[in-house]
């Protein structure tokens, strides 16, 4: 089991600011509550790895408990989210972090919070290009949604003219990757031990980021800026202490601007999400847009059918380190609402160059009032000339079981 | 000569018929303005929800919410619904901004990506968290998203009440219309009948349990839904209404959305 990578500094730094608000915390105190959930997750795979050394099917437990408290009438919040995962093969995928570790305070026209959290900026669905906040915790899902807590101190303005965020975002989280037995992974496996930084404070370079975002009718709207250390690294081959080939994260310093914005009309949803990156290789635009059309209860049923399509485009092309430069996504999400909460979401993305594509399938429904079993699938197909084509052999099946509480 | 006389007799008794002869859908729309009034003025308030939903088999499933509701003057309301039950969506909170011609503008806080998701208000005649409520059912009833037409007096348990008809003016509801008896006392509606696209009767409201607050605003303990076309029914009951909280727009922007737990 590996725990999550905390910086002394910060620990001191969160420390401390729990002894400051632990001292206000004194008068008017509701208890506070614990919730959370418990899990099991099994993945079966298609086809035998690339690497036998890679395991195959596989079993994985993991819980993710959460504290919550508030005090002077809610302005004030503390959150406590640890998470937690073993898994059966990939030491990797064996860890703990901390998602929330944070205290909130609102006043009636700032906010301030401050400690671990997870930010979530952008409104496509096939990839998120503005959201940069946080780190990927790859190792959970290759889709890379989950994310890893992330120290910061963050001020909302919230004013007439929109809501400005301004971070400052101490202590850089390095990214997950799959282990050596660990599948979905690049056929070298990456080795971030040997993580290359081009700040010379390497993981205690000081990031910041500011986010304007505004609602004006139809139109929800978003600009952002972030200006630190690459959420996503460059992966260079390099060898290991045993002489093996393995790919090294480098990870650079950047400035990117993100625009986010959404226009919502009647049941249709159209999306855009642009970015411009510098510092990561040569400078580049990168862009997601599309959109999300909802029938309500088509063929005289309750259920909402969502058909999604969304363009994923990148300026460097096929040199990106990205898949999915020149790739359409289609999607059709149901949604039955039902009491069990059914859903379903079958998505592909196709490649127009490499012809390469990728498809998912993921579906969840409510057990009982405890229980919910979520299903996943991925395949991979045409993946020769793509950069898909490491992870040719690792189609699967997932299945989770988790317990809410 | 004549003709001078004549006319302002005529004009005369144009007059008289329309003093006398209220037509039914003044009526309607007199009523239903009435109620209005009665309840404009509260400012805010703010419950607890408990649902209560079973399946023709009697199959039970239980939601808890908590609602957060804004009077806005000259506009639909403002709300807020924080869902802690069943577990796996505690933490998920929905925010309406809802007008009363214009689409309402809804926002969906999903706690496990810390994403607030603007979604499509034409969906409104989807279940409400699978109950038999439609979003269109509990959102702000306001005086413009109907036509009213004035059917009858009829004694409903005793209370005598208006039966008054209202057709949706939007176009994405799922009903053609909804029979409403209004007690003449209190202009309370008891009891709602909701006809589905086809016209056939698809639902049956009841509210029980009225109570009065700020010796004005009525609002009932329990409103029981039964679809007599599925045999499904939902038991809503509300708790722990409080008025004049002093809520004011900024506890129903998005970062209150996120904070909602």
């Amino acid at each position: 089991m590996r725990p999550g990578c905390f910086i002394p500094s910060a620990r001191r730094i969160l420390i401390g600011a729990a002894l400051l608000f632990g001292g206000i915390v004194g008068q008017n105190t509701y208890a506070g509550e614990w919730s959370g959930r418990i899990g099991a997750e099994l993945r079966l795979f298609t086809a035998a790895p690339l690497d036998t050394r890679q395991g195959e099917d596989n079993l994985s437990l993991f819980a993710e408990p959460e504290y919550y408290a508030s005090w002077n009438d809610g302005r004030d919040s503390l959150t406590f989210v640890p998470f937690i995962r073993w898994d059966q093969h990939d030491a990797e995928r064996s860890h703990a972090d901390i998602r929330e570790l944070t205290w909130q305070h609102a006043a009636q026209d700032w906010e301030l919070s401050a400690g671990i959290r997870k930010i979530f900026w952008g409104v496509t669905e096939s990839q998120h290009l503005v959201d940069i906040i946080n780190q990927t915790d790859l190792v959970e899902n290759p889709d890379g949604e989950e994310k890893l807590g992330q120290l910061m101190i963050d001020l909302a303005l919230i004013r007439d003219w929109g809501t400005l965020d301004l971070f400052i975002l101490p202590g850089f989280r390095e990214r997950t990757f799959p282990g050596v037995e660990g599948r979905l992974r690049p056929q070298s496996p990456v080795d971030t031990s040997q993580a290359v930084y081009a700040a010379s404070e390497k993981q205690r370079h000081l990031d910041a980021a500011l986010r304007w975002r505004h609602t004006l009718d139809d139109w929800d709207v978003g600009l952002s800026h972030f200006s630190g250390t690459s959420r996503e690294p460059r992966l260079l081959p390099g060898l290991n202490d045993r002489g093996e080939v393995v790919l090294i994260p480098h990870y650079d310093l950047i400035d990117q601007t993100g625009l986010d914005l959404q226009l919502t009309r009647a049941a249709w949803l159209w999306k855009l999400e642009a970015i411009r990156r510098v510092g990561h290789g040569p400078a580049y635009y990168a862009a997601t847009g599309g959109f999300e059309y909802t029938l309500s209860g088509p063929f005289d049923t309750a259920t909402d059918l969502g058909l999604v399509a969304e363009y994923l485009y990148d300026e460097r092309g096929n040199a990106s380190p990205n898949p999915f430069q020149d790739d359409f996504m289609l999607g059709l999400r149901f949604t039955f609402n039902d009491v069990q909460s059914s859903d379903l979401l079958i998505a592909a993305i196709f490649d127009r160059e490499t012809r390469a594509s990728s498809f998912s399938l993921e579906a969840s429904r409510r057990l009982g009032s405890r229980w919910k079993l979520a299903m996943e699938a991925r395949g991979f197909a045409h993946t020769s000339n793509d950069l898909l084509s490491h992870f040719r052999n690792d189609d699967y099946l997932q299945a989770e079981l988790s317990f809410y509480y | 000569m004549r003709r001078t006389l004549l006319l302002p007799l005529l004009a005369l008794s144009l007059i008289s018929a329309g003093l006398s002869a209220e037509t039914t859908q003044e009526k309607g729309l007199a009523i239903a303005s009435e109620a209005d009034r009665r309840d404009t003025g509260f400012q805010d308030f703010t419950a607890d929800m408990t649902m209560i939903l079973r399946n023709r088999q009697g199959d039970q499933s239980v939601r808890a919410l908590r609602s957060r509701t804004l009077e806005v003057k000259n506009d639909g309301d403002k709300n807020l619904v924080i869902f802690d039950e069943p577990a796996d969506v505690k933490g998920t909170a929905f925010l309406s901004y809802t007008h009363a011609t214009q689409p309402d503008d809804q926002w969906l806080y999903l706690p496990a990506l810390k994403r607030v998701k603007r979604i499509a208000s034409s969906n409104k005649s989807g279940p409400f968290m699978g109950s038999e409520f439609a979003y269109e059912d509990i959102s702000s009833q306001e005086l413009a998203k109907y036509t009213y037409n004035y059917l009858r007096d009829e004694t409903l348990d005793g209370q005598d009440c208006y039966v008054v008809e209202r057709r949706p003016a939007d176009e994405y509801s799922g009903y053609t219309k909804q029979l409403v008896w209004v007690d003449k006392q209190h202009y309370r509606p008891l009891k709602i009948e909701f006809y589905d696209r086809k016209d056939s009767l698809l639902k049956t409201l009841t509210n029980h349990g009225y109570q009065q607050y700020l010796q004005q605003y009525w609002r009932p303990d329990e409103m029981r839904m039964i679809n007599h076309q599925t045999g499904k029914t939902t038991v809503l009951k509300w708790k722990n209404y409080r008025f004049r909280t002093g809520l004011g727009e900024r506890d129903f922007d998005q970062n209150s959305l996120q904070r909602a737990k």
